[in-house]
């Protein structure tokens, strides 16, 4: 029923500005459907820009989104969000369960309740990311990476078919790593696009098959195998010498695993 | 000497407590309590012009003009706060004071020896404005209150219906408004509930008390639940609460004093900022008190340990700093406690005078040194601290350590002797 071989992220020369001081320049993408898109860049690089123009969260100065061949606006329902998780205060009074069922608002609808059939699939959610044991507690006697998996939760009641995720990997212990990469996998077979904005070069090419590198502007954009590479790592991260380092020892531990 | 009058006055009380306190607890949680300062004094000109334009004191061209004045002042905020650069708090003390200082121009110029004045609106009052009364149908009916129950129906209406969006809005604005709960609506529509709550509140508590009701019962109920809808069911209850028990409190508890009576509005306030205190003080989330309880029951059991381990030390014919005789020596008292409860909890015997575990307490302490000596192997090994500071590091290390922490530890070093040359013990197998 829904037709996956349309592109489901598409953008034309957008541009964002603060105060009309441009952070994102010109972006043009096109993201294939049914792929792990990884978002990198440098602190500053306009990462989470990028998805929150997307959204609509944040005015465009100008350019052109199209998700699906369609308006944001039209296809709301087929696009799930996952929020860095510093955005939110934790300590607001509602539990694990609560939070996941949040994802099912837009199905649900305007002044209608969450029903028992609602939170069972919230429930169902959590006990695919391992958290089921957690859904009566109230978030902030979570840790950070139990809390990262409830908003992950979140996404998944969404059921959508494009999903952008700002910096789920942050801070996170490694069992939540391992339970989020096996959830974007399960994404990816399903035939969904996820876009992840990443921090951790050492892993781009283990987690990724399409890579989008940002700094203000699209340094670079397509498969990893083929943009992951020591000369758009330094255009992405020049000038940045500390992360440089860190880039190129990345490079340096691809080039000897194969 | 309790009179009718006297349950009137608790009634509007009452009512007005819960209509601010189940709006106040959307401003608590998304940290706008100083809206409700803000919108409470800037809709003074708002009422100033209905009132000069109608003639109307009570009706509702009123709360439009509240309406209005109420919104203007969040969407100047932002505007002053994003155009002119300038930080949102103090935006916001720009617009609320100069439209204050406006409606009180109005008030001053325009209605001076009319029954609206500035001190009417400052303060109120809850004793006057539970007695107005009109008449129909030969039925005689209380004006405010039924004004004040519509606002509360309206109040509780809106949000038992918007619940589910208010609560995402006010949690994740960013993700509700890809959900197409957009969160600046919502922002709206909770401005123009505390607009149309504060003014009607305005003649019983005035414009200052009114952001205690909004913020006090919330911020209260806050500290006690952790689930929204029970918070805002607390907040109402408290509120209602703290009117009632105000209003008992001028009755018998000032006289019996032999103190003058006093305004029921502040009554009211001191009130619920004792429930306040009460809730800071006993709240099971973050009250002092838990937190003292907690903190000396810790201390406890880290005594207890200390005097476990040394004591297996001793047995273990190897004396040294931390020997028994030296805690016993340092601290008489708590060590006599630590032994006494130790003994109750069959870990410690007497043994002439001196004292010997008993089998579950050499379990015990057995695991305990073992966790303190693979912490200083751990410690010594991976941070390169030198060894006469091992002691501390793996002391306080040692007791939050659990089984399964503790056998990852014994896999990482698999020394059989600490940095000092002491033996670890090993773990027991099942006996």
């Amino acid at each position: 029923m829904k037709n996956n071989t349309i592109i489901p992220l598409a953008i034309r020369d957008l541009t964002v500005a603060y105060h009309r001081k441009p952070v994102l320049w010109d972006i043009d993408f096109e993201a294939p459907a049914g792929s792990l898109v990884g978002i990198i860049g440098p602190n500053g690089a306009g990462k989470s820009t990028l998805i929150k123009a997307i959204l609509e969260l944040i005015p465009r100065a100008s350019g052109e989104v199209l998700m699906f061949g369609k308006n944001y606006s039209l296809v709301r329902q087929r696009v799930g969000y996952v929020p860095q998780r510093e955005s939110v205060d934790w300590d607001f009074p509602v539990s694990a369960l609560d939070v996941v069922a949040m994802g099912c608002y837009g199905q649900i609808g305007w002044f209608r309740r969450v029903t028992s059939k609602w939170r069972k699939v919230a429930r169902e959610a959590l006990e695919r990311v391992g958290m089921l044991d957690y859904a009566d507690r109230q978030i902030s006697q979570l840790s950070g990476g139990q809390q990262q998996r409830v908003f992950l939760a979140r996404a998944l009641v969404q059921d959508a078919d494009l999903y952008f995720m700002d910096e789920p990997f942050a801070g996170v212990d490694a069992a939540t790593e391992k339970a989020i990469i096996t959830i974007l996998q399960e994404l990816k077979k399903a035939g969904k696009t996820v876009f992840v904005v990443h921090h951790d070069l050492q892993t781009v090419t283990e987690y990724f098959d399409y890579l989008l590198m940002l700094n203000m502007r699209v340094v670079a954009e397509g498969p990893t195998k083929e943009v992951f590479r020591e000369e758009n790592l330094v255009k992405t991260y020049g000038g940045r010498l500390t992360l440089l380092d860190e880039a190129l020892e990345a490079m340096r531990k691809r080039g000897t695993m194969g | 000497m309790f009179l009718e009058s006297d349950i009137w006055v608790m009634l509007a009380g009452a009512l007005c407590a819960m209509s601010c306190a189940c709006v106040g607890c959307f401003l608590v949680l998304r940290k706008m309590s100083m809206m409700g300062d803000a919108i409470s004094h800037s809709v003074l000109p708002g009422l100033a012009i209905a009132f000069l334009m109608t003639g109307d004191r009570s009706g509702p061209s009123m709360l439009l003009g509240a309406v209005v004045v109420g919104v203007l002042t969040a969407v100047l905020t932002q505007y002053i706060h994003k155009q002119g650069q300038v930080e949102e708090s103090a935006a916001m003390g720009v617009v609320f004071t100069t439209l204050f200082a406006l409606g009180l121009m109005i008030i001053v110029y325009f209605l001076d020896h009319s029954d609206i004045d500035a001190s009417c609106v400052l303060y109120g009052s809850l004793e006057a404005a539970a007695t107005w009364e009109f008449e129909w149908n030969g039925y005689i009916f209380k004006t405010k209150i039924i004004q004040l129950a519509i606002i509360l129906a309206l109040n509780v209406l809106v949000i038992f219906a918007l619940f589910k969006e208010l609560k995402i809005s006010s949690f994740d604005p960013a993700l509700a408004t890809t959900l197409g709960v957009h969160a600046g609506k919502l922002h709206y529509v909770l401005i123009i509930l505390v607009a149309i709550t504060t003014v009607t509140a305005f003649d019983v508590v005035g414009s200052i008390l009114v952001i205690a009701m909004l913020i006090i019962p919330a911020a209260t109920a806050y500290l006690l639940t952790q689930r929204l809808g029970l918070m805002i069911i607390i907040s109402m209850l408290l509120g209602a609460l703290g009117s009632v028990l105000g209003q008992l409190s001028i009755i018998y508890l000032l006289p019996a004093w032999g103190l003058p009576d006093t305004f029921s509005s502040g009554m009211m306030t001191v009130m619920v900022t004792v429930f306040l205190i009460l809730a800071i003080l006993f709240s099971p989330k973050s009250g002092i008190l838990f937190k003292l309880i907690r903190h000396l029951q810790l201390g406890k059991e880290i005594f207890m340990n200390r005097v476990l381990g040394a004591l297996y030390r001793t047995e273990e014919e190897q004396p040294n700093f931390h020997h028994l005789e030296q805690i016993q020596k340092t601290y008489p008292v708590r060590f006599k406690w630590a032994i006494w409860l130790l003994k109750r909890n069959a870990m410690v015997v007497a043994d002439g005078k001196q004292w010997r575990l008993t089998e579950n307490g050499e379990v015990y302490a057995r695991k305990l040194v073992r966790s303190h000596r693979l912490w200083e192997n751990y410690i010594f090994t991976n941070m390169n601290v030198p060894v006469d500071h091992l002691h501390y590091q793996a002391a306080s290390l040692e007791h939050v350590t659990d089984e399964s922490l503790l056998e990852q530890l014994a896999e990482t070093t698999s020394l059989e002797h600490d940095p000092h040359g002491r033996e670890i013990p090993q773990k027991k197998s099942k006996d």
